[in-house]
């Protein structure tokens, strides 16, 4: 990782990432979405100052930038620890015991919805359906689909400490 | 040739299958046959007698989408061809199932598909939890540039086609046409008025198509085998097969490659095993969030566009979900309007306010709080939300479809709600989510 969140300019990995993206779009600012990722997945997040960096390297204003980067929820705006477990909220995993689960994970990490652990190892975020149904109820950590969950499993997931960094563009 | 032609390479470990193995089955058999003996329009032909409608949830017949686009060349430049694999709809798991198993069967599917059109540039845009896919999806375009499917002069046919991967970053917006074609530009997916339809002016201004990662799947076995052989596929009026999932409180949830037309009671009594001991089944979504309960007496309907339609709901995706006796009824339409209201993209009044107004509501009368007025809300919030052209895009109508069901079908379970100022399903676990 050659450039971190509080850096003002792009590192030499985020711009061959980027320009590789840009060499078949008509306009550097159509990349937006991707370069949004790149910059994540080498940062962890996207902070004011990596925002600025990016919205001069394609040529538009901070402000149009931070409107695409807050309207996609995958874009993290705020810091995140090293694994996001997203735990589905949607009907089937609602239906087969979402708020149990949501309950179990909350009291083990001792953090809500949205929040980091104080130790920076789990950010706990709901997800919309992950397209696991039949598998009900799942979630991810990191890029890692873990499904038919109960607490026990839940345990033997967090416990193992085994994991797949999120932000793979 | 298989009644069973998008699943033949899928097996139950569900295993990926590798461009060898997909050779080795026949693949890419259609797309040397295509190119070597069929114009473009002999393949519009072919699509339109099949019969095929749209997999992704309207059911639109692909010929004819596919015969708006432009084909005279008094306009140079790209034309697109788009997958959409931005499977988001809750209760929705059939083209995962595609994706991870069989990533060339798509990809034929769209170079067939971009060579009718005559488009030279395609994407497939896939949601970003789909990681297995995304890779393996990327190591099958490169193979098919090694054995020039793809790229230039593609089998000395002097056809060109480029293919991309983008992977989304959010948002089940982006599953709208329009809206994918925004987000694919780099902006927020903001739908967009429609005319002009994205046939005529759809990426960059461009001719384009967006299909569903099924319908794209079923375009080989279709110029393989024509569209007599597709038509009889189905067992009732519709052509083909279908990816039909069951989830919910049934013993086997699944998914499962079965002919259009099948009974839903052999989709939840046979292949899902019926329901879990100790649950009754009260009511279903046929197919996915946002398409209308249907109940019990409606058990022997044929699964096809026309016949689910009549009976007040929709095919959709054909991934239904199972509203069982110990769930209440109104905290699930809660969670349902909660998604939609969630991922609104903002842009019009009744999406994004009236959708919260909904979920404000119906979080009253779940948690005891509700009063008799509020069902006249609801029902007014249906009629006027609810109604096509009310709304900048079918999110919000969308969102209505299982509301209005609800309040009929359930209505009982509603006024129970409000007499008794409780939740009569609170000692189960799917009601201590309220709130």
């Amino acid at each position: 990782m050659s450039a971190d969140s509080t850096s003002t300019y792009l590192s030499a990995a985020e711009c061959t990432e980027i320009d590789h993206e840009i060499s078949h779009a008509p306009t550097p600012a159509a990349v937006a979405i991707d370069a949004l990722k790149i910059v994540q997945a080498h940062r962890g997040w996207v902070s004011d100052d990596s925002l600025t960096a990016l919205a001069e390297y394609l040529g538009m204003s901070a402000a149009e930038l931070d409107g695409i980067a807050t309207f996609y929820s995958l874009i993290y705006r705020k810091p995140v620890g090293e694994q996001v477990i997203s735990l589905c909220d949607s009907v089937t995993c609602w239906i087969k015991g979402y708020d149990r689960l949501q309950a179990h994970i909350s009291g083990r990490l001792g953090v809500g919805l949205g929040e980091t652990t104080a130790d920076n190892k789990y950010t706990f975020l709901p997800a919309p359906c992950l397209g696991a149904c039949d598998r009900a109820p799942v979630m991810m950590l990191g890029d890692d689909l873990h499904q038919d969950l109960d607490e026990k499993k839940l345990d033997q997931i967090l416990q193992s400490g085994s994991f797949n960094k999120g932000g793979e563009v | 040739m298989s009644d069973r032609p998008l699943t033949i390479n899928i097996n139950a470990a569900r295993d990926a299958t590798d461009i060898n193995g997909y050779e080795a089955t026949g693949g890419y058999q259609a797309l040397r046959k295509v190119l070597a003996q069929m114009s473009p329009a002999d393949c519009l032909t072919a699509v339109k007698d099949s019969g095929l409608r749209g997999r992704g949830g309207a059911g639109f017949p692909t010929g004819m989408k596919w015969s708006f686009v432009p084909m005279d060349n008094v306009s140079p430049g790209h034309k697109y061809l788009i997958c959409n694999a931005d499977e988001m709809e809750p209760g929705t798991f059939k083209d995962r199932l595609l994706l991870e198993c069989d990533p060339h069967q798509l990809i034929e599917g769209m170079i067939i598909s971009a060579y009718t059109i005559q488009a030279d540039v395609a994407y497939i845009f896939i949601r970003h939890e789909y990681h297995l896919a995304i890779k393996l999806l990327k190591q099958a375009i490169a193979d098919c540039h090694a054995r020039g499917y793809l790229g230039d002069n593609i089998q000395g046919s002097g056809f060109n086609l480029q293919m991309y991967v983008h992977s989304s970053a959010g948002r089940y917006i982006c599953g709208e046409e329009t809206a994918l074609i925004s987000s694919l530009e780099g902006k927020r997916a903001n739908p967009r008025a429609k005319p002009p339809f994205p046939q005529v002016s759809g990426l960059w201004g461009r001719p384009t198509i967006v299909n569903n990662v099924e319908t794209l799947c079923n375009i080989p076995h279709i110029l393989k085998h024509g569209g007599e052989w597709f038509q009889n596929l189905g067992i009732g009026a519709d052509a083909g097969t279908k990816l039909f999932g069951v989830s919910g409180r049934v013993k086997n949830p699944g998914c499962w490659e079965l002919p259009m037309g099948t009974p839903i009671r052999e989709l939840i009594e046979e292949h899902a095993g019926g329901m879990q001991d100790g649950y009754q089944l009260k009511g279903f979504l046929p197919g996915g969030a946002s398409t209308d309960f249907l109940v019990p007496e409606h058990l022997d309907l044929a699964m096809d566009y026309d016949v689910i339609g009549k009976a007040g709901s929709r095919l959709g995706t054909g991934t239904m979900i199972i509203l069982d006796d110990q769930t209440c009824p109104v905290g699930m339409v809660k969670n349902l309007i909660d998604f939609f209201a969630q991922e609104s993209c903002g842009f019009c009044t009744p999406c994004r306010d009236g959708l919260p107004w909904s979920g404000q509501v119906l979080g009253d009368i779940d948690s005891g709080n509700g009063i008799p007025a509020d069902l006249k809300t609801l029902q007014q919030q249906v009629k006027f939300i609810g109604a096509i052209g009310n709304t900048h895009c079918a999110l919000a109508p969308g969102a209505m479809e299982p509301l209005q069901s609800a309040l009929k079908y359930f209505a009982d379970d509603f006024q129970q709600h409000i007499d008794g100022k409780a939740c009569p399903y609170c000692d189960t676990p799917a009601v201590a989510m309220e709130a």
